[in-house]
């Protein structure tokens, strides 16, 4: 089966986000005036797997070993499978 | 004796670390492509500063997972010293050899200019040198050097020693404005729990010589000289 993770990658909460608080600021001049901007990223990785299960487990690893730095970030993996 | 000096894609101090340990210190020392990852007959290596890998997914996140970095953390463990500059730290920490993580300026620009240091630890291989206490005036140059971790292992570090170099004004205090990223208690440079490796943001490098304004930084490189001779 074919699967596609959608990986977000974010600051965990609490932490300091010099480019949230950069865009936030780059906004007000724009005259919008949001409560918070939080940055984060986003990989797509396509893979293949017997079972979504394997998929996900697969992804984990990948994010606890490069993806994604525990000490300072949470993850989310948001997968489905493709065509 | 002789150095390894760990060369990735994107390291662009590397020449300038040869240059003081054959120049300077008259040391011997050799540039050591990633690919070529046996370290066996070297006693010591420097992770010096750049960009490696053009500082993707995170400085120094692609350059710790070379196979090269299996070598050092060996080395690691038979108590070699091992020193990380700059980017080098950055890669020390991703690489789990140096605890905590360097993440953006609190300011997000890149701050290129001199820092006053505060020596904390005079026992490891670089440090030995130092006065304790010493003041000594060293460069930074980067954009990702602002050093985090958490509140119990921030403790264990400054309760274990392990706070090598604090960013401190030219009297010697801690304070804020002499802190240029954020980094937590004013930390610029730690130690693992053994001693061994040590990281930095600063560049003794660029301060080894009078010419180049300071040459604080050339106790770093003499301590781990006498230390591996």
């Amino acid at each position: 089966m074919l699967y596609l993770a959608e990986v977000t990658v974010k600051l965990k909460a609490g932490m300091l986000d010099p480019e949230g608080t950069t865009i936030k600021r780059a906004l007000e001049h724009l005259g919008y005036h949001p409560n918070s901007v939080r940055s984060a990223k986003e990989y797509l990785i396509e893979l293949e797997a017997e079972s979504a299960d394997k998929a996900r487990e697969q992804i984990d690893q990948m994010c606890q070993k490069l993806i994604a730095n525990p000490i300072i970030h949470d993850y989310i993996i948001d997968l489905r499978e493709i065509e | 004796m002789s150095i390894a000096i760990v060369q990735f894609g994107g390291s662009n101090c590397d020449l300038d670390v040869l240059h003081v340990l054959k120049a300077v210190v008259d040391a011997d020392a050799n540039l050591v492509w990633y690919k070529d990852a046996d370290l066996s007959d070297y006693d010591a290596v420097i992770i010096p500063g750049g960009f490696s890998y053009g500082d993707y997914l995170r400085s120094g996140a692609i350059a710790s997972r070379t196979p090269i970095m299996d070598s050092v953390r060996k080395m690691a463990e038979d108590g070699k010293p091992i020193l990380g500059i700059c980017n080098g730290f950055q890669i020390l920490t991703e690489a789990g050899l140096l605890e905590g993580a360097l993440t953006t300026n609190r300011y997000p620009k890149f701050r290129c200019e001199w820092t006053y240091l505060k020596v904390e630890n005079t026992d490891t291989p670089f440090t030995s040198n130092f006065r304790k206490g010493q003041i000594v005036r060293i460069p930074i140059a980067h954009k990702d050097g602002n050093y985090f971790i958490d509140d119990t292992r921030l403790a264990n570090l400054e309760d274990n020693g392990q706070v090598v170099f604090r960013y401190v004004d030219e009297n010697g205090n801690a304070t804020e404005e002499a802190n240029p990223n954020g980094s937590r208690n004013n930390i610029a440079g730690i130690s693992n729990f053994q001693g061994n490796v040590v990281g930095l943001m600063p560049h003794p490098e660029r301060a080894s010589e009078e010419i180049l304004g300071s040459a604080d930084g050339l106790a770093m490189f003499k301590s781990m000289v006498e230390h591996i001779s």
